[in-house]
């Protein structure tokens, strides 16, 4: 059906789509008329809706938003902290683009230069949320230090472009020194602990982290479930279809009130950390059901050539089957951080103070409170959240595209 | 060497792996305990009895019921979410999917908005979305609105008309089953003629026009058994008619829409998973399109979509512990309470874990069946 449409546009007047694809028949006269109005009233509404909100409230706050209670004078260590993570960034994209072309030149095939359509194309919301955000702030100061940023991270995209072929594992080294040095900085010599951080910062984190810790997890609970050894194999089950049964919010309650039941006296971690252990746990759990898939998708001939050829239990787990696993499993991967993304809201159930807290709290604020600006906050996180979620989504899907899972 | 054997390697590394588990299962419980007794907290279930000390608003129940009662009391709320909320998301979900393959352009694109910005954002931001941003500006109970007539709409509970049962209802429900059973035969006998002449059978004709000719017959017979009930708002309460809290209301229609993107694109995938060859040998035998869905790509798409649907299902029953957030008294909310008024929690944690596990345990191992029977028969 939508193919037929395509064609019918490209070759036909603007007319015959129309009529192809609007008034075919009375039924779809119908739907046309209802769903029209339905977007004309959409519309309308949004249109009042701008007209009308307080956004206030947001520019207000626009800074608890964005990193919570973290100490204003020590801001200077998150533009730091977060230029790192743009360079680091940079860096990677940077190397393996240059590797792929590289790899195009040698096969001489043509090389397509940078086309930064193709980027706004890619990554629209994120530059949409960009501007929005800027554009709520009071002072220009945002502003300079975001360009400062973008001009790092494309330097460091370039610096990675241009780098030799015998440099690019360094850059990768070097990458992941830089993100090591991005949280260092909002720690060491006076920083603050993660327990102080907040708002959209600690979401980011908190998620990227309970992914990173998640997925050794899950790694292992997925070759143990897969492991020819019974008692391991049940272990692993009993573990993952546990913690698949019950909700998060459950596991971030026994975080918040039973841990400290659990370990030694006189231990008691911040509560930032005890989430991150039931995140932790909890997103191993499905990471682990994500990788028995990519495990399942490695054929047997492989396991079976590496043994042949006198390779040992852990070495052809380790070479053969695990790499062509994870590949296949990096889609998956970035769905659970989707949803670990938007799960780390819950954490406002538990009273830390992330992103969606702090739209809770702005409304209790004395100038604020009473006024039903809910209405303005809500949508405002929301459009955070669905940003974020929105591209990553669809960067998946180009991933996907490219590793050609689904299509062997 | 007999340690170098395999066998010997094989037991050695499970005993090695399950008493490592143990050990560690055994350290924390050791910790527990020992926690427990120094602050004075038993480490056994028997508070289960004592009284709760929790107000659930809205319900009738007493603060100095049990605390065994007010988790029963959670897991009937949330049961309440989940009979309503499944069949509800469930037709928005394959209507929506349906939508966005539309031949309409406008309808698909409709489809697509409605997937792509609710299946972005998280189910609790919805929830408050609806809670506070639609639900509580709506006037409070006394100044409650009464649109059309029929329906009572305030920020603390919304009332609908319902049916309640009156003299003879009982008898009437029972010729109902009956005549749905005696359809049900009609049906076969149907089929079967059909089956053996080949004339056509109009079974649903047959039989539906059967089970109304019964239903509004006894129904006169009997002298109206039901009788509608109009919701009407009386000392600060919405009587007669059928009434929801607002935090129900909220958690209900945010889950189910959030569900709903979910199963749209679940919807969306299995019709377009359907191989093509098989609508093309539908038209090439010149079926209607009627036809071609009915009996080629629908039965087909419907056991690819089966096991993910059930999968959303769970998804849901598990963020209706949601509803904590908006002071819905499911049973989340409830061993949250309880855990405030100072019972102990990891015992209260453990029971709803325990109760999420029982209904996570039952929906898949009802997956399990359904996968099992409805499989192909491959070679």
């Amino acid at each position: 059906m939508a193919s037929r449409t395509t064609s019918t546009r490209r070759r036909g007047p603007a007319l015959l789509w129309v009529q192809e694809n609007l008034f075919s028949t009375w039924l779809n006269t119908l739907f046309t008329l209802i769903f029209g109005g339905l977007f004309l009233f959409a519309g309308v509404a949004l249109v009042r809706f701008f007209l009308h909100a307080q956004f206030q409230i947001i520019v207000t706050n626009l800074t608890l938003f964005m990193v919570g209670r973290f100490p204003r004078e020590l801001l200077w260590r998150v533009w730091v902290s977060n230029s790192l993570i743009v360079a680091a960034i940079g860096l990677a994209a940077g190397a393996s683009r240059g590797s792929a072309k590289a790899g195009l030149e040698e096969a001489g095939l043509p090389v397509g230069g940078s086309r930064p359509r193709e980027v706004v194309q890619r990554f629209w919301p994120i530059l949409l949320l960009i501007l929005v955000l800027l554009s709520l702030s009071r002072t220009w100061v945002p502003t300079g230090l975001t360009i400062v940023m973008g001009v790092t991270g494309l330097g460091a995209f370039a610096c990675g472009v241009v780098l030799p072929a015998s440099r690019r594992n360094w850059s990768f080294f070097v990458a992941v020194l830089m993100l090591v040095s991005a949280f260092a900085v909002l720690v060491v010599l006076g920083g603050k602990g993660w327990d102080s951080w907040g708002g959209l910062h600690l979401t980011v984190v908190v998620s990227a982290l309970g992914i990173l810790f998640a997925f050794p997890l899950g790694v292992l609970f997925a070759v143990g479930r897969r492991s020819s050894l019974p008692a391991i194999r049940f272990l692993s089950v009993w573990y993952i279809e546990f913690v698949r049964g019950v909700p998060l919010i459950t596991l971030l309650l026994m975080g918040m009130f039973a841990l400290r039941f659990l370990l030694p006296r006189g231990l008691n971690p911040g509560s930032v950390t005890r989430v991150l252990i039931a995140i932790t746990l909890f997103s191993g759990a499905y990471v682990a059901e994500n990788v028995r898939g990519g495990l399942q998708a490695v054929p047997k001939g492989q396991m079976e050539a590496a043994l042949a050829l006198g390779m040992g239990t852990w070495t052809t787990q380790r070479r053969i089957v695990l790499p062509q696993a994870l590949r296949a499993v990096i889609p998956a991967l970035v769905g659970q951080f989707i949803s670990l993304f938007k799960d780390t809201s819950l954490l406002s159930i538990v009273g830390i103070l992330e992103l969606l807290s702090v739209s809770k709290i702005v409304n209790a604020q004395p100038s604020f409170f009473g006024q039903g600006l809910a209405s303005v906050t809500l949508p405002f996180v929301g459009l955070i959240y669905w940003v974020g979620s929105y591209t990553m989504s669809r960067e998946s899907r180009r991933i996907e595209g490219r590793l050609g899972v689904g299509e062997r | 060497m007999w340690w170098r054997d395999v066998g010997t390697l094989r037991i050695v590394a499970q005993v090695v792996a399950v008493a490592a588990a143990f050990a560690f299962l055994g350290y924390l419980y050791r910790n527990l305990v020992t926690n427990l007794r120094a602050q004075g907290i038993g480490t056994g279930f028997e508070f289960l009895a004592r009284p709760a000390g929790v107000n659930v608003a809205g319900s009738g129940f007493e603060a100095s019921q049990p605390v065994r009662s007010v988790i029963l009391l959670g897991v009937k709320n949330t049961l309440a979410l989940v009979i309503v909320g499944v069949p509800v998301l469930t037709v928005v979900g394959v209507v929506v999917g349906i939508a966005r393959l539309s031949s309409n352009w406008l309808v698909r694109k409709a489809a697509s908005v409605y997937v792509e910005t609710l299946r972005n954002i998280p189910p609790l931001l919805v929830i408050l979305i609806a809670f506070n941003a639609v639900l509580l500006p709506l006037p409070t109970i006394d100044n409650a609105l009464h649109p059309l007539g029929v329906l009572v709409v305030s920020n603390r509970e919304l009332g609908v008309p319902w049916l309640v049962p009156r003299e003879g209802s009982g008898l009437y429900l029972l010729v109902l089953t009956v005549a749905l059973v005696l359809a049900a035969g009609i049906w076969v006998w149907r089929t079967r003629r059909f089956d053996s002449t080949g004339a056509p059978h109009h079974r649903v004709l047959w039989s539906s026009a059967f089970l109304v000719g019964v239903g509004i017959g006894a129904y006169f017979l009997i002298g109206t058994p039901f009788q509608v009930s109009l919701p009407e708002v009386r000392d600060r309460i919405v009587v007669g008619g059928m009434a929801a809290r607002a935090s129900y209301v909220a958690v209900l229609v945010a889950l189910a829409m959030y569900t709903a993107s979910h199963v749209a694109e679940i919807t969306r995938g299995s019709i377009l998973a359907v191989p093509k060859g098989q609508t093309e040998a539908a038209n090439a035998l010149a079926l209607t399109r009627f036809q071609r869905l009915r009996f080629v790509v629908l039965p087909q798409a419907f056991r690819i979509a089966i096991p993910p649907m059930i999968n959303q299902f769970l998804n849901f029953t598990k963020n209706t512990s949601l509803g904590i957030a908006v002071g819905y008294a499911e049973v989340t909310l409830v061993t949250f309470q309880a855990i405030g008024n100072g019972y102990p929690a990891p015992q209260m944690i453990l029971i709803l874990m325990g109760v999420y596990l029982v209904f996570s345990l039952t929906i898949s191992a009802l997956v399990n069946i359904l996968n099992r029977r409805l499989q192909f028969v491959t070679r």
